[in-house]
């Protein structure tokens, strides 16, 4: 126990116990202060803001998404406002929105809003803020018709609206000659981010309207890009190439085309990643050497008709066109690529394709032949189309080809296709039926089109589906393709 | 005391009503048994004025899959329009008789045909033919070219056609057949040649 014997010492130790004192309560404070600080950080810290990204003819943007009583908000003006002339009025509790000539009318904390004279159900209450109308974001599919005349398509998971037909598809193969390579064709430009991880490439889609294939996964025969998988989160798309090897990306086809190959370094350095010698290098004619970075080109495209919401026609309770299309798709492809014909197949999932998009494809692989696929329950064995032109003014149009008509120097290819196929399925007892149609889009391809309907061989329609009858068919067709390949081949 | 022939009366009375009231419970089950007609909802035509003259409608027949011309007799007014109206529905109450080769659905008409010089006809179909029609390439095919074949077989001067549903442009008949553009009419005779045999 310390003793204060003399004033020196007792002012020593009086300096020493204030000192402790000091320093107690300095670390105290230090403490306190670090405490706030590490509490405060992650106070302060504000989530990161929700965003809708919007879609359209007009433009592409995005909103601020606001949270108010635990729901998603989004101001209605301001979605309106970059796609037509909109202004709004406020009359106490109600909230006027003139949209082009439509009137909207809103209350505040009214969950039924009038538009054009017509009762319209939100999802929550209309919010009116400082004069800003808020509508909840849930309600959006069944409002914006209404203001727009047209359809309105909201992902409500991923924060992604879509307004009228503006959706950008895509497609993924890789190419037979190099397996190595992965090409994503897309109908429309893009340029997304691409970032790489140990095992993976990821292509964000920030601001372009891509939209899900059928299956967010695809499989590819490739060990060193196995597979692919599509998802959307936060207003944007990504597609997640898994892979065995570095890939990088490039860009052709003014940004419809994406390529996804392993540096020319890492080929050489890597036994394992060389491609294999493809069958298709057997057919010099159709294969003329490709630099590495430029698509493959196909000799056919196979196209399984309908897909997604269209179904195509009901050929039984069970059996829907678009399923018979794409197994028959995948068997010809099959037949084709083993007698050495390049093949790519246009469907090779549930997607649903515009008919423009499939002719778009169609033109920019520049294929020798398209070969459309459909399945009927009436009639017997195989009819076989070609385009019937519709009616066009005999207009001078330079070196542009009519989009209507565009199959019109390509039709007697087309026929001649078309008489090959029919005989090899005569010489295998297949009743035959040539026709031409008015079947989009045949019209549309500037190469030689063909249509393939195929119908049961009997009454039973269940046998549109039976591997053996497909495989039949499929075969014929394949010869078929094979006799006239040296002609098609030589086409422009 | 009752007299025995009041009684004889009386009795044969209630024997007729009791037979009675049995039949008409008897006709009622077999009326509530019986189907009710599909109502046809479709307006009540004026009765055409005009000589009866001999058209040539083109029908498809859906067992072989072709197309065959068939006259038929029927009144036809004098402006070019109503004509092409007239022979138009001669073709569609044609397929929705019960014995018809190639069905169309219940309700099917046509609603107007606008004929637009030089050379132009529009045919406008109700939403009842198209929402109703059997999907496939063929069975879409040979609406489409019997009723173009046969507009355009009695109706001269015609070059394209245009087929409308409801008054708007449809992409396609029922999935298949394009709807979209206008039709070549010589490119339809050609097709239509093609669909007489079935070869």
């Amino acid at each position: 126990m310390p003793l204060i014997s003399g004033p020196h010492e007792g002012t020593a130790a009086f300096g020493c116990l204030q000192l402790r004192s000091n320093t107690r309560v300095g670390l105290q404070l230090l403490f306190t202060i670090g405490t706030v600080l590490f509490l405060a950080v992650p106070l302060s810290a504000a989530p990161p803001e929700k965003h809708l990204s919007i879609y359209s003819t007009a433009a592409n943007y995005s909103l601020p998404i606001v949270q108010r009583q635990g729901r998603d908000y989004v101001g209605l003006l301001e979605l309106l406002e970059p796609l037509g002339t909109v202004s709004a009025k406020v009359d106490g509790q109600r909230w006027r929105l003139h949209y082009n000539n439509v009137l909207g009318e809103f209350t505040a904390d009214k969950a039924r809003a009038r538009v054009q004279g017509r009762d319209a159900d939100l999802s929550a209450k209309f919010i009116l803020e400082n004069g800003r109308g808020l509508v909840p974001l849930a309600s959006l599919n069944s409002l914006l018709p209404r203001f727009l005349g047209g359809p309105a398509t909201l992902h409500e998971q991923s924060n992604r609206l879509f307004i009228g037909s503006v959706a950008t598809h895509f497609t993924a193969s890789v190419a037979s000659d190099d397996p190595s390579r992965l090409v994503f064709q897309f109908t429309a430009p893009v340029n997304p981010s691409v970032a790489s991880e140990p095992g993976k490439v990821r292509l964000t889609f920030n601001h372009e309207p891509v939209t899900a294939p059928a299956s967010p996964t695809l499989t590819f025969s490739s060990k060193l890009v196995p597979s692919a998988t599509y998802s959307e989160s936060g207003g944007a798309a990504d597609i997640t190439v898994t892979t065995t090897v570095p890939l990088l990306a490039t860009f052709s086809n003014d940004g419809r085309t994406i390529t996804l190959a392993p540096p020319k370094s890492q080929i050489a350095g890597n036994p394992a990643a060389k491609p294999p010698t493809p069958p298709a290098q057997s057919v010099p004619a159709v294969q003329p050497p490709t630099p590495p970075s430029a698509p493959r080109r196909y000799f056919a495209v196979v196209d399984a008709s309908h897909g997604g919401a269209d179904r195509g026609e009901a050929l039984s309770a069970s059996i829907a066109e678009k399923d018979v299309t794409v197994a028959f798709a995948r068997l010809l492809r099959q037949e084709l690529e083993s007698r050495g014909i390049a093949t790519l197949v246009l469907r090779d999932s549930d997607a649903n394709l515009s008919l423009d998009d499939r002719a778009f494809f169609a033109n920019t692989t520049h294929a020798a032949i398209y070969i459309a696929l459909h399945a009927a329950s009436s009639g017997h064995g195989v009819r076989l189309y070609t385009a019937m032109l519709p009616y066009a003014d005999d207009e001078a149009r330079g070196p542009f080809r009519s989009w209507p008509t565009a199959q019109s120097p390509s039709i007697p290819l087309s026929q001649a296709a078309v008489t090959s196929v029919a005989g090899m399925l005569k010489r295998i007892q297949v009743p035959v039926r040539t026709l031409t149609a008015p079947l989009r889009p045949l019209n549309n391809v500037i190469t030689a089109a063909i249509a393939v309907e195929v119908a049961p061989p009997a009454s039973d329609v269940s046998a549109l589906n039976s591997p053996d009858y497909q495989q039949l068919i499929a075969g014929a067709v394949a010869n078929g393709i094979v006799a006239i390949r040296s002609q098609l081949g030589a086409a422009p | 005391m009752i007299p025995r022939h009041f009684f004889i009366a009386l009795s044969i009375l209630l024997a007729a009503v009791l037979a009675m009231s049995i039949y008409a419970w008897r006709m009622r089950g077999r009326a509530a048994a019986t189907p009710v007609a599909s109502v046809d909802t479709r307006p009540v035509v004026p009765p055409v004025a005009g000589a009866t003259e001999r058209v040539t409608l083109y029908v498809a027949y859906d067992d072989i899959g072709i197309l065959r011309a068939q006259s038929a007799q029927i009144p036809m007014p004098s402006v070019r329009q109503e004509r092409a109206e007239e022979v138009l529905r001669a073709l569609i109450a044609l397929y929705l008789d019960k014995t018809s080769p190639h069905p169309l659905p219940p309700g099917s008409d046509i609603r107007s045909v606008y004929l637009v010089d030089p050379g132009l006809a529009v045919i406008d179909v109700n939403a009842a033919l198209a929402d109703g029609h059997r999907s496939g390439v063929l069975a879409e095919e040979l609406t489409v070219a019997s009723l173009i074949q046969t507009l355009s077989a009695n109706i001269p001067g015609i070059l394209k056609m245009k087929i409308l549903v409801e008054g708007k442009q449809r992409e396609t008949l029922a999935g298949h057949a394009d709807l979209s553009n206008f039709f070549d009419v010589s490119a339809v005779n050609q097709l239509t040649s093609q669909l007489q045999s079935t070869q």
